[in-house]
């Protein structure tokens, strides 16, 4: 299709030469249009530069009155109190960090499986093998079936993170609460001795905060680790195989370790995706400035406190705000250049053995 | 269990005595046997069905946000939820007109900012690869994607809120932060998907830079940058935090004195859900889902049009 573009380009200056040439020397407009939209291209992507400092410049200029007021104090404070001016953001670090940890925990575990499912191939095979027993799988139409059916799949959990945020937390608000709350209280009934259960869950709280947030981060893992399972050279594999390894001995012996710097990279950038997701955590987590282990208890994190903040902030808290949001944006910018640096390195480390 | 009786081990005595001695002397062959009852075949097989079982319920979430959407947020679904605007408390029946017509507009804006830029920097990238400030601008790009949207808010509010008060502008640039930096990125790779063959070709004919770059690159990129144009889209599209004190909400349709004006507070389908999640009026709460039901189909056909565009891609 762009081939008949450019030819068809082509054919109105072969008429305007009349026979002689295909080909001439730009004409001196031709040169300046030339000259003028590569300066124009290099102005734009200063521009994109500009624009990237600037986001991280305006919102460091904006807390630096609330900087000199309250300093690292501020970091450490547990009191986030606006009718006597005490603001401190430790509990809010505090719920951003243990949160995040813990989804990561579940999206880990379950994201790193769908990757292995997905990579080795396994429904692909198990429909293959049903279809042989019926006969079918060399049939034109039904012998598509392994791939379409894996391809679905694979879309299927990207469909995950297609979904606004804000729907998750409406679905954690009328699904995940009433559904887990019963079994919260019976936890905390029986076990209420274990710092993990030891308040009751009374609506919003960490445990559905954190359970939807792993579901967010789930697509993430489980995209990246894949593309990082496929990559192992498939040489590796048939050397395991032929040792006579079973398929689990070659997954954790061999594929996995290979493969762990790009998974590990994965979780990384999944890790920061969690610190800054708000929308879901502002509905589910309860907005309780407290410091607790319990699972159940309400919470808060930072990207929370300023989405319920910022809307109604007076002027004199807006730049307290934005020291709130500095310290976020530290966090994550540290976590995300760690995974990238690290998925970088994955796949140098990778390049060239898959000869 | 022992397997010395069978046909094909190499221990079975033959009729001619062996004269070399036997490569396979000090290997179990039973340890080598595929069963069950070997527990590293058991082993293998179980963490098989472990595995299969967690990919499953990793997706058991999609299928109740999906059938929850259908089933309560489908029933209020109607012509009047397009066209009427959001009920107060105590009122019945309502819609959500104005904030569909909101989100269009601030993404619509965020589109028409992002894509000349993201597009023409791209082109940069694409041509100066090795160029220092290609370097930096991929690296900024790249640190962009995962800035949390909740910042591009933050931001937005500090450069257009404290300026020129709430409005679907400050809104347009709070969501044209998360876009642009997918745009640059897609778009770059679609660029560099291009056969190298087709810009030798035009580059031999004489072809300015510029002249290759407008005849050759863009038209065979095009379906790939329009994916990373949709893929932006779906997700500003679905994007609560930048608008919750950028645009904030409104009840009211995004006009004044009977013309359009953008400079005022807007409503948007996802704050609107935010807002109605926890209300604790039933009208309010089913509006809510219907509004959920009806962004996510607007992420979806967005999403899905960009997978039409990737799928008519050039590959090189």
């Amino acid at each position: 299709m762009a081939k008949t573009t450019a030819s068809a380009a082509l054919g109105e200056e072969w008429a305007g030469v009349s026979g002689k040439s295909i080909s001439h020397t730009p004409t001196r407009r031709q040169v300046f249009l030339d000259v003028g939209f590569r300066r124009l291209c290099w102005i734009f992507a200063a521009l994109t530069l500009l624009f990237a400092a600037l986001l991280m410049l305006r919102i460091f200029v904006a807390a630096l009155p609330a900087m000199r007021q309250y300093g690292p104090g501020f970091l450490v404070g547990t009191t986030w109190d606006p009718e006597h001016g005490h603001y401190g953001i430790l509990p809010q670090i505090w719920g951003t960090l243990y949160t995040s940890l813990l989804a990561l925990i579940i999206a880990t575990a379950f994201g790193v499986a769908a990757a292995v499912y997905l990579s080795e191939g396994y429904l692909s095979q198990t429909i293959y093998g049903i279809l042989r027993r019926f006969n079918l799988h060399l049939n034109p139409l039904w012998g598509k079936l392994p791939d379409r059916m894996e391809d679905l799949l694979r879309n299927l959990i990207e469909l995950l993170a297609a979904i606004p945020s804000v729907v998750y937390g409406l679905w954690g608000l009328f699904v995940v609460i009433p559904l887990i709350r019963p079994i919260c209280d019976w936890l905390h009934a029986k076990l209420g001795w274990i710092p993990f259960f030891n308040t009751d869950l009374s609506g919003p709280g960490v445990l559905p905060a954190v359970l939807v947030l792993s579901i967010m981060l789930l697509p993430t893992i489980t995209a990246i680790s894949s593309s990082a399972l496929v990559a192992v050279p498939s040489k590796l594999r048939m050397a395991a195989y032929g040792m006579g390894a079973t398929r689990w001995e070659t997954i954790l012996g061999v594929i996995i370790p290979t493969a762990a710097r790009g998974i590990f990279g994965g979780v990384i950038l999944a890790f920061g995706r969690a610190l800054g997701e708000t929308m879901a955590l502002a509905m589910l987590v309860g907005n309780a400035n407290v410091i607790s282990l319990s699972l159940f208890s309400p919470a808060n994190t930072l990207a929370a406190l300023l989405a319920n903040t910022f809307p109604e902030a007076p002027p004199n808290e807006v730049s307290i705000l934005m020291y709130a949001a500095l310290v976020l944006l530290g966090i994550t910018l540290v976590v995300n250049v760690m995974g990238s640096v690290i998925l970088q390195r994955a796949s140098a480390a990778l390049e060239g053995t898959n000869k | 269990m022992s397997s010395a009786g069978h046909p094909f081990d190499p221990r079975r005595p033959s009729g001619a005595a062996l004269q070399e001695p036997n490569p396979f002397a000090g290997v179990d062959f039973s340890e080598l046997e595929h069963s069950l009852q070997r527990p590293r075949t058991l082993l293998s097989v179980l963490l098989s069905v472990l595995v299969g079982g967690m990919t499953l319920v990793a997706l058991v979430p999609l299928f109740s946000v999906v059938w929850m959407l259908l089933w309560r947020g489908g029933h209020r679904l109607s012509l009047a939820v397009f066209t009427q605007l959001p009920p107060s408390a105590m009122e019945q029946g309502g819609g959500f007109g104005n904030a569909i017509f909101g989100t269009l507009i601030m993404v619509g804006l965020a589109t028409a900012i992002t894509v000349p830029v993201g597009v023409l920097t791209a082109i940069f990238l694409a041509q100066a690869k090795d160029s220092r400030l290609a370097g930096t601008v991929r690296l900024a790009a790249k640190i962009l994607t995962g800035f949390p949207s909740i910042l591009a808010g933050v931001f937005a509010y500090g450069v257009v809120v404290l300026v020129m008060g709430f409005s679907a502008y400050a809104g347009a640039v709070a969501l044209s932060v998360l876009m642009l930096p997918t745009i640059i990125l897609t778009a770059e790779d679609a660029l560099h998907m291009v056969p190298g063959k087709m810009v030798e070709a035009s580059v031999g004919m004489g072809a300015t830079k510029t002249q290759t770059v407008w005849m050759v690159l863009l038209p065979t990129a095009l379906p790939g940058i329009m994916t990373g144009v949709m893929l932006a889209v779906a997700r500003a599209a679905g994007e609560t935090a930048p608008l919750i004190f950028t645009a904030l909400f409104s009840n009211y349709w995004l006009t004044s004195g009977g013309h359009l004006d953008l400079n005022q507070r807007t409503a948007s389908l996802a704050v609107l859900i935010y807002n109605f999640a926890g209300s604790p009026f039933q009208n309010q709460k089913e509006l809510a889902w219907a509004a959920a039901l009806v962004l996510v189909l607007l992420v979806l056909v967005t999403n899905l049009i960009g997978q039409v565009f990737s799928r008519r891609q050039v590959h090189s």
